[in-house]
């Protein structure tokens, strides 16, 4: 088996499983045509992550992450919550196979939306300068979207290329 | 924990008396090579024309039209650039399938990034070939057809015997991947009218590392691997003599016990639907009754393969999302695109294949873990309707 211990650990004993009723924030990414799909629910007080939680269509690494996600934010203030990379969780869970490392990606990307949904909902401090980080399909042209790295066709714009796994989004 | 093993499709166990076969061989001193000229040589070339001769008989052909290879893979890359390259000059046009084995498709693409051009047809929902498509297909300068036997992800049987019918009547060479079909349903050269065909030993119960390729007589064909004069010039370089002694006895057996290996297959997959009719939302992909007796393909919806297939892997349960050949891609399966599985449940895909050493009882064991862990990825699974 090519995963780390961690990543089995967190696959076979997922953490914070479910949907929080009436949630703070929701952070919806993926879509199942990529093989990957996450919701993140948060309830915030007092700018803290009080409870989270995780409903996750994917793969044994995709679920080791929203496992770990959640885990590595529950309790921690929303700005340092914001500072959980895809980096950090892939290390915290002894590293992902090559090619599962988009996985990571779309854990720490839940994580952000969830919180900025919050800050959205909240309307105040924040919201303004969240909402300018602007996201491109970098693999658009012709109101089609293709994937960059191997330049197959998608069926819809996806954050990831169904084919070879790789993000086709720009964050700037 | 006993391992129960339910990807035959990736590759057999050694049926008992391979193995006796393979030792009784290693005794008799069979280091010699076959092709020299004194009394070592002569044990393996003895044991060399007895295993061809035992190939021959599974598939209803003449010794000399049998070839060793390395695997299956050799095999259809043999017979693909062997007839491309030999038939150049007649012309460049090749037909295939969109649901074929990678050692196909690739030395496809390579030819047709070489000037060849190759049409690729269609299949239908259950995966299966039209043989009319490939007569319209067929133009004056096609030179070789390719359409495996039976297809190696969701176990689909092709109709080869009439594909066979159609390309001897336009005289265009015909080769079959019966990789994963021979040995485990019946194959005559003669009945499916083929000019080659690719067989692997692991398939039935040989050992890995050996397959062999039909060639009927008179085919154009150029060597693969070139070289010395072994396999009466058509593929060079020292036989596997322990593969070729494994794989003579699994043809045998192979032919011997068909009846017996089928029925008991039969009983296993009826219980696998059985089985697979008790949990929810699944679908079985292939066609109903066309298809391998040792496989079934089927997706459970709203979760995805590769984390069922850990589960049962803790359980002692060893199954496949798809080939062996493929399982390091996370592209969702060609084939199941090619019948037109939506992507979101293609991604849920996993692929039981079993043999002679399963019995009905690993199967229950087999699907008492699949419920378990259907149930607790379903649960966690943003795409199920709890309740």
């Amino acid at each position: 088996m090519q995963y780390s211990e961690a990543v089995m650990d967190h696959f076979t004993r997922p953490r914070n499983v479910g949907t929080i009723e009436n949630p703070d924030g929701t952070g919806e990414v993926g879509n199942p045509i990529c093989g990957d799909m996450m919701t993140i629910t948060i309830k915030v007080k007092d700018d803290r992550i009080e409870d989270i939680k995780f409903n996750t269509f994917g793969c044994g690494a995709a679920i080791a992450v929203s496992s770990m996600v959640t885990e590595m934010a529950k309790g921690k203030t929303l700005e340092e919550a914001m500072k959980i990379t895809k980096e950090s969780v892939a290390e915290n869970l002894g590293g992902l196979p090559k090619n599962k490392l988009h996985c990571s990606n779309l854990g720490a990307d839940a994580l952000h939306k969830a919180i900025m949904d919050y800050y959205t909902r909240k309307g105040g401090k924040g919201s303004e300068t969240k909402e300018a980080e602007k996201v491109d399909h970098i693999g658009e042209r012709e109101g089609k979207c293709y994937c960059p790295y191997c330049d197959i066709g998608l069926l819809e714009p996806a954050p990831y290329c169904t084919h070879c796994g790789k993000p086709t989004l720009q964050h700037h | 924990m006993k391992v129960i093993y339910l990807d035959h499709i990736s590759g057999n166990p050694l049926h008992p008396q391979v193995k006796e076969a393979i030792i009784d061989y290693i005794h008799k001193d069979g280091f010699g090579n076959p092709v020299s000229q004194h009394s070592i040589g002569d044990i393996a070339m003895e044991t060399l024309e007895d295993a061809r001769a035992k190939v021959a008989q599974l598939i209803n052909s003449n010794p000399q039209e049998i070839v060793f290879t390395s695997c299956g893979t050799e095999s259809n890359n043999h017979a693909i650039k062997g007839v491309a390259f030999a038939k150049a000059k007649k012309g460049k046009h090749i037909i295939t399938s969109n649901i074929e084995h990678q050692s196909i498709s690739r030395p496809l693409r390579m030819l047709s990034q070489m000037g060849f051009n190759v049409t690729s047809v269609s299949v239908d929902k259950y995966g299966i070939v039209n043989p009319s498509d490939i007569e319209k297909a067929i133009r004056e300068d096609t030179i070789l057809i390719s359409i495996m036997h039976a297809n190696n992800e969701i176990g689909t049987i092709e109709p080869i015997a009439e594909i066979g019918r159609i390309a001897k009547a336009k005289k265009v060479t015909f080769h079959t991947d019966a990789v994963v079909s021979c040995g485990n349903v019946p194959v005559d050269v003669d009945e499916m009218g083929v000019d080659l065909m690719s067989i692997a030993a692991n398939q039935f119960y040989g050992p890995p590392g050996i397959g062999a390729l039909y060639i009927r007589h008179k085919t154009e064909i150029l060597p693969f691997i070139d070289g010395g004069v072994q396999e009466n010039n058509r593929r060079a370089g020292t036989p596997n003599m322990l593969g070729i002694v494994g794989m003579g006895k699994a043809s045998e057996l192979a032919r011997v016990e068909m009846p017996q290996r089928t029925e008991h297959l039969l009983k296993l997959k009826k219980t696998v639907m059985d089985r697979l009719g008790t949990i929810d939302e699944t679908v079985v992909n292939g066609h109903p009754e066309k298809s391998l007796p040792g496989l079934v393909s089927f997706s459970v919806k709203f979760i995805e393969g590769e984390s069922m297939m850990m589960m049962l892997d803790q359980e002692g349960i060893s199954i496949s999302t798809r080939s062996a050949c493929a399982s390091g891609s996370l592209r969702t399966s060609h084939v199941l695109i090619a019948t037109g599985t939506d992507h979101a449940t293609a991604q849920g895909t996993l692929v039981f294949s079993y043999g002679i050493d399963i019995t009905v009882e690993d199967i229950d064991k087999a699907f008492e873990a699949l419920r378990k862990s259907v149930a607790f990825l379903r649960n966690m699974s943003p795409l199920y309707k709890k309740g």
